[in-house]
């Protein structure tokens, strides 16, 4: 099975039922799976704090929401995530497509990629990192905890864990 | 009238109803006039009120509606292809279109020269958008209400405000007590 497949498993298990995405070439299996999964609701968002606002609509109105995004947006969101997932105690996981590590063909992908840890952690996100293709074993627990923290998460996912591209 | 006028009027009718407020006076006067739990203010965050009573209308069954201002969908204009496209026929957003960024000193938008709201949501696929003067807003709402039909409204008035005070609810309780009348209503 692969990674893509295991996330959406992921979501379903954890009854995620409201998913808003942004595309990245990385994500493109999740994102299909998301959209054809008939317990979530997928919403793709135009912007990514479009999505982090439709998703804090999603979870009051008692739904577990996600977002599935691309690291070069992590800057665009920073209003929302402070002033409104931060500021009201919500959850929200961020699958996000770390783009410009190593494995990476597009150099411009680098810039954004040496700011993502450093912002995340400036806005004092909990942040994991998948690199290799078993480290999704721990997203159900990263879920969980997101879920019962009712805080956002990052979840980086780099090159090397969706086995080049 | 201004857009206080239009949120004094509209308090009969959208007072039982989940309101989504956006940043700012609107929600400052909302609070003063009438505030309670259905309320949500946000207190930060320009843009977004489409987009959370949005994903709130889609995920539970009570009726939804946004209070919006011009110059907030102008900053997120990638919400109306998104609602277009997501139709919740509980969700209502209301835009007060003034022409102005009312809450920071009414610098002008251009929603008030060469833009319309209600053409650039038509145009982005929204069905149900009417275009109403101040004084038609309350039976405009009344319809929309009444038509179980996802409707944009785009509310034209005067730009100016009045005094009010800053919402000192905490973030957590505003969020806390709204959920809990979410719930109430989906009961």
């Amino acid at each position: 099975m692969s990674v893509s497949e295991d996330i959406v498993e992921s979501l379903v298990r954890n009854k995620v039922e409201f998913v808003t995405t942004v595309p990245c070439k990385q994500l493109a299996g999740v994102i299909e799976g998301v959209e054809n999964s008939p317990s979530i609701m997928h919403v793709p968002s135009n912007k990514e704090d479009e999505g982090m606002g439709l998703c804090a609509g999603a979870f009051m109105g008692g739904k577990r929401p996600a977002i599935i995004m691309q690291n070069t947006a992590i800057g665009v969101t920073f209003n929302t995530l402070s002033s409104l997932t931060q500021f009201y105690n919500m959850p929200l996981p961020m699958i996000i497509s770390y783009r410009g590590e190593i494995g990476e063909k597009v150099a411009i992908q680098v810039e954004m990629a040496v700011h993502t840890k450093a912002l995340l952690e400036q806005l004092k996100i909990q942040t994991y990192h998948f690199h290799e293709p078993e480290d999704i074993k721990d997203l159900d627990s990263i879920l969980h905890h997101t879920y019962m923290s009712r805080k956002p998460t990052a979840i980086l996912t780099d090159s090397n864990f969706w086995g080049g591209y | 009238m201004i857009r206080s006028d239009i949120i004094k009027n509209l308090i009969p009718v959208i007072s039982d109803e989940l309101v989504v407020c956006n940043i700012g006076l609107p929600s400052q006067e909302l609070h003063m006039m009438d505030d309670q739990p259905s309320n949500f203010y946000m207190l930060g965050t320009m843009g977004l009120s489409s987009s959370i009573g949005l994903g709130l209308a889609l995920t539970q069954e009570a009726k939804v509606i946004s209070i919006d201002g011009d110059g907030s969908i102008l900053t997120n204009l990638g919400t109306l292809p998104t609602i277009a496209n997501n139709p919740a026929d509980n969700f209502i957003l209301f835009i007060v279109d003034n022409g102005s960024y009312g809450s920071t000193g009414d610098q002008p938008t251009y929603a008030g020269q060469k833009t319309s709201l209600a053409a650039v949501a038509s145009a982005c696929g929204c069905e149900n958008v009417v275009e109403c003067q101040a004084e038609e807003a309350v039976e405009v709402m009344k319809s929309a209400l009444a038509s179980d039909k996802m409707t944009i409204i785009v509310c034209k008035c005067a730009s100016g405000n009045i005094p009010v005070p800053v919402i000192e609810l905490d973030a957590p309780v505003i969020k806390h007590r709204f959920m809990e009348e979410v719930k109430k209503k989906n009961s």
